[in-house]
């Protein structure tokens, strides 16, 4: 899926708010975003937000062979995937331009470096070495994935605790982490990147470019720097002509927030640990606040209480009775019921005077005739029993209906049953 | 951006009016991109006092204020930028100096509400020019750069914001602390 277009009106909009020296989300020239590092249950897993882009790195390790050329070193293994997840224009399982570039800085920046004691990772020189493998996800991304790639890959290093290995003569026994505590990694330094956006050919430069400043950029320059003032990496993409001040200048500014950000890097690893030590509940599931509306929330209203009671009570004087609810089902005629609220059926009444003047009123009278007495004698044999379900077959009606007598509405049913059936056989003799 | 939270996405309807941005040029036929799955098209004669010979002056990347004639599930949508009588009515090409931003789709249908509160209480801090676009896009420009972006800031963070704290946020904004 493609991502959205930018419009012109954009483009236009950026460019000169950032000849103005204003950004979108109203930072300064080098301010960088909100960084927060959050580390999983498993040992080696972090999650980095830098503003709204969001990266996952995940440290794994594996015996292997070593290299022929390098029998004694261990093997770092980078991957950094773009997921679909964290834009619509990743696409899924294609190599786009991006994740090359991405995986190729990050690998110069951390293995080129030499940041991990890959010495410390031999186990059995030339038969097996220890593999460190880190994986990158991306989960979200508004701009800059780099720089969140490298603080989440680093932190997730320096977390990170491999197995403990014993061994005796020719035999290796990898100790699982319930019998020997896992060891951390050896990691001599920490190197984070820190990306600089060049607008107007190289006039205006920003740090930590979002989503859209990013699309607007004419190139970026990578600088990968330890907290001791060494560069451990420079890239710059985009074919721009930059100065040589320019350079000193983003390195002095690159070193300034490689420092805060370590510190960062290594409050988040001293938390963690304290809270590891403590007992307490850590990992992914805590680090992931709940920030959804899973029910509708609403303020409080404010209602107007003054004089309740006496509305209240005038209000009831003045209304009209409830209307009669009937509890039970009251039975008109044999196949209507009626139950609840309501007011009494009128179709008896009505249409008593109709049926008076019909000539099918006589057999219908008889056989409601049969009806009432056949409840009569209901009633009179079963006074003990409070409710009756008689099965009432009439020649008129074709179904069997169900009815449910109740003595007290006996006589009521009559009343209204005569008329009512009366106007039943009428309506259907006037149909044929 | 990928996980926005607020942000569903935008299902055609006929007759709404949205805002979309020209991607291509193929013939006699626009391609508009509207936020959606797919992109709908717009036809070079569905302007005011377009006809074959008068192009209207339309560029990829430009902004439009169009409304949907056919928008359903089995066809592609069309758009067109003016009404049943062939007046604009506001609908066209906009967009210069301003600046485009994305909303969820409810903020968008509450600004648009009747008598909603939203706009005016915006109405109340400085003057400014708004398109409204059903899709979730809203165009923002104010008398400077600085104040459209404290707009286009506001109206995102509205969202999620009850009307008290709105309120309090805008009475701040005009005792001039932001």
């Amino acid at each position: 899926m493609k991502d959205t277009p930018l419009s012109n009106c954009e483009r236009d909009f950026l460019l000169k708010a950032i000849e103005e020296k204003r950004r979108l989300d109203g930072r300064q020239t080098y301010d960088y975003r909100k960084i927060k590092i959050t580390f999983g249950t498993d040992y080696g897993c972090c999650f980095v937000d830098l503003g709204q882009t969001r990266v996952m790195a995940q440290v794994s390790c594996e015996l292997v062979a070593p290299k022929e050329s390098r029998p004694n070193e261990g093997i770092m293994f980078f991957n950094l995937e773009l997921s679909p997840m964290a834009s619509p224009a990743f696409e899924q399982g294609r190599q786009s331009e991006l994740s090359v570039k991405l995986n190729r800085q990050l690998e110069r920046c951390l293995r080129n470096s030499k940041c991990i004691d890959t010495e410390s990772l031999c186990v059995v020189s030339g038969e097996k070495v220890w593999q460190i493998r880190v994986d990158v996800h991306t989960l979200n991304n508004d701009g800059n994935l780099m720089d969140a790639a490298s603080v989440a890959a680093i932190s997730a290093l320096c977390h990170f605790r491999r197995p403990d290995v014993g061994i005796q003569g020719e035999e290796v026994t990898v100790y699982s982490p319930e019998e020997r505590d896992p060891i951390p990694l050896s990691i001599y330094h920490m190197p984070i990147s820190v990306s600089f956006a060049f607008f107007q050919q190289g006039t205006y430069l920003l740090v930590d470019p979002c989503e859209r400043e990013e699309r607007v950029m004419d190139g970026l320059l990578m600088i990968a720097m330890n907290k001791h003032r060494e560069i451990c990496s420079i890239q710059s993409s985009g074919g721009i002509m930059l100065l040589k001040e320019q350079v000193m200048r983003c390195s002095k500014i690159a070193s300034v927030k490689v420092s805060e950000i370590t510190e960062l890097i290594n409050k988040a690893l001293l938390n963690d640990k304290t809270a590891r030590k403590a007992g307490g509940r850590c990992g992914f599931a805590e680090s992931m606040p709940q920030e959804r509306i899973t029910a509708l929330k609403m303020d409080q209203t404010s209602v107007e209480m003054t004089d309740v009671s006496e509305t209240v009570s005038s209000i009831v004087q003045t209304a009209e009775a409830p209307p009669q609810t009937v509890p039970s089902p009251l039975v008109p005629v044999p196949g209507v019921g009626q139950i609840g609220e309501g007011l009494c059926n009128t179709w008896g009444l009505e249409e008593e005077e109709e049926a008076e003047e019909d000539d099918g009123e006589s057999s219908g009278g008889d056989s409601v005739a049969e009806v009432t007495k056949m409840e009569k004698e209901q009633h009179k044999d079963d006074k003990s029993r409070k409710v009756d379900v008689v099965e009432i077959l009439d020649s008129d009606e074709e179904e069997a209906d169900v009815v449910i007598l109740y003595p007290e509405t006996t006589k009521k049913a009559k009343n209204i049953g005569t008329g009512q059936k009366g106007a039943a056989t009428s309506r259907k003799q006037q149909k044929k | 951006m990928g996980s926005n939270r607020c942000c569903s996405e935008y299902v055609p309807a006929k007759g709404e009016t949205v805002i979309g941005i020209i991607t291509a040029k193929s013939g006699d036929v626009f391609k508009v991109d509207y936020g959606g799955s797919e992109q709908a098209s717009l036809s070079y004669l569905a302007f005011e006092g377009a006809t074959k010979r008068n192009r209207p002056n339309v560029q990829v990347g430009d902004l439009v204020f169009a409304q949907f004639v056919v928008a359903n599930k089995d066809m592609e949508p069309e758009l067109v930028c003016i009404d049943g009588s062939g007046r604009a009515n506001g609908m066209g090409v906009f967009g210069a100096a301003g600046l485009l931003i994305k909303v969820s789709l409810g903020l968008v249908r509450r600004l648009l509400a009747p008598h909603s509160d939203l706009r005016a209480d915006l109405e109340q801090l400085f003057p400014c020019e708004l398109v409204v676009g059903m899709n979730g896009r809203i165009w923002v420009r104010a008398a400077s750069v600085q104040q459209t972006l404290i707009l286009a800031n506001l109206l995102q963070s509205c969202d999620t914001m009850t009307a008290p704290q709105r309120q309090q946020l805008f009475r701040r904004i005009q005792m001039g602390a932001l």
